[in-house]
């Protein structure tokens, strides 16, 4: 029953948040703060923006908190430090599924097809291999610290090439999304164009920030859990 | 530096002893590029298609060989032996040095096989063409002695090599393949320069996280 207030706070956080960006009327002319202003060719189909774009967040981050442990692991040697880069990287690959087939049906409906190649989309998919990649990898060694070690060193690697599909390409590449080269309307994402209004900006945020701290709290949970099964199973032999 | 050379000359002296990689490789080339011919045969394809199928048979190709470099110490048990007489550098920077000369040997004859049978494909501006072909064998086979050292403690080695290398190599092949049809295209130089800038950084990154943690890799 530890941080039983902090749970709460997250839980009624993150419920008002995702009733605003589901239940917030899109209207022509917005008066009150509960109301958004139509973006136009994208009409109700931006609400998805307070979903898609945490998940794709999410992977990302993801990834590299599961890079952060592999460091920590490969300093210090604790098996804690292990189970935590894995069941991030178990974590990010959901939210990694979540994102793509949130994409691929706002790419539908908005460019005509599930999946067009588009940078963004490219880079999501690379993520998605390197975290099977990951996996297989976790799978073919037995040894518990050999496995640890090598998918450590594996995660930070591979890590090191997240910046360049994630932040390099998808700017200087043409492609969909806002913010690829020669889009007109923006210097970067949608978030950071002027296409968003402010209240919408606001729910935005307000939904990445509920869905990281979900995120945080799944994985202290798995974590946890994980911790548990590992000492179990060392009593029982 | 020495050492380094050590290293490579150990490696050089046993490929040309058995020549199990250059050969596989070789075979390996010629075998997709025959595959390539009989899909295009009588009909006139792109060279902007043609270009990213050049990369197809250079990915593959080095998939097949250079996982040969860690994966045979470790099959032979002469990995202790390595352990004990030289520095984790100098046997990363010998077998980098073997599979990168072996890379740019294959990589000439996949080129000349290719420009000879494969007609459509035309090259306009040849200085991007070989500076992208330099930098792209250059960084395939750094990324791939890093890996093939991962894939040589795994337990199962068979299809383990190619699944962790294509993520890792993806940038390499999204920046050369587009620098390719560039040179393709017969644009000029500074069209090209922002795929050469992610190579080159790209180069320098995976180095020098390589140096570092191949230590950890190495001694376990």
């Amino acid at each position: 029953m530890k941080h039983i207030f902090l749970k709460l706070v997250i839980a009624i956080f993150s419920l008002i948040t995702v009733s605003f960006a589901l239940l917030i009327p899109i209207v022509t002319s917005p008066k009150t703060f509960f109301e958004f202003p139509i973006i136009p060719t994208l009409e109700e189909k931006a609400r998805n923006i307070f979903f898609h774009v945490p998940m794709a967040w999410i992977s990302v981050i993801a990834f590299f908190t599961s890079v952060f442990y592999s460091i920590k692991y490969l300093i210090k040697k604790d098996e804690v430090d292990d189970i935590k880069s894995s069941s991030a990287a178990n974590l990010g690959f959901i939210f990694c599924v979540l994102a793509t087939i949130t994409g691929a049906i706002w790419a539908r409906f908005n460019w005509g097809e599930f999946w067009n190649w588009d940078p963004r989309q490219t880079s999501i998919f690379i993520l998605l291999l390197i975290y099977g990649a990951y996996f297989v990898l976790r799978s073919a060694i037995d040894e518990d610290e050999k496995r640890a070690k090598i998918s450590a060193v594996y995660s930070i690697i591979s890590g090191l090439t997240v910046p360049f599909f994630v932040f390099v390409m998808p700017r200087i590449m043409t492609g969909l999304h806002p913010g690829s080269l020669g889009d007109a309307s923006g210097k970067g994402p949608l978030f950071e164009a002027k296409a968003m209004a402010t209240n919408m900006r606001i729910i935005f945020y307000l939904s990445v920030l509920s869905f990281t701290m979900i995120y945080f709290w799944i994985l202290n949970l798995k974590a946890r859990v994980e911790v548990l099964y590992m000492k179990n199973f060392e009593n029982k032999n | 530096m020495s050492f380094v050379f050590y290293v490579f000359k150990k490696d050089f002296h046993s490929e040309l002893r058995n020549r199990y990689s250059i050969n596989s490789l070789l075979m390996f080339v010629m075998i997709t590029i025959s595959i390539v011919l009989f899909g295009i045969v009588s009909e006139t394809s792109d060279s902007l298609v043609l270009s990213g199928v050049l990369w197809i048979v250079i990915f593959f190709s080095s998939m097949t060989g250079l996982s040969r470099s860690f994966v045979n110490e470790e099959e032979k048990g002469t990995t202790l032996f390595l352990q004990l007489n030289s520095k984790p550098l100098h046997v990363f920077l010998g077998k980098f040095l073997l599979n990168i000369l072996l890379m740019l040997f294959i990589n000439c004859v996949t080129i000349l096989l290719y420009f000879f049978f494969v007609s459509d494909f035309q090259v306009k501006n040849f200085s991007i063409f070989f500076l992208t072909l330099f930098l792209g064998t250059f960084s395939i086979s750094l990324s791939s002695t890093f890996i093939a050292s991962i894939v040589a403690k795994a337990n199962t080695k068979g299809a383990l090599f190619p699944i962790l290398s294509f993520p890792i190599l993806i940038p390499i092949f999204i920046s050369v393949i587009s620098a390719t049809k560039i040179s393709v295209e017969g644009k000029s130089f500074s069209f090209a320069s922002s795929d050469f800038q992610i190579l080159i950084s790209y180069i320098l990154v995976i180095f020098s996280a390589s140096i570092l943690f191949f230590d950890f890799i190495w001694k376990e």
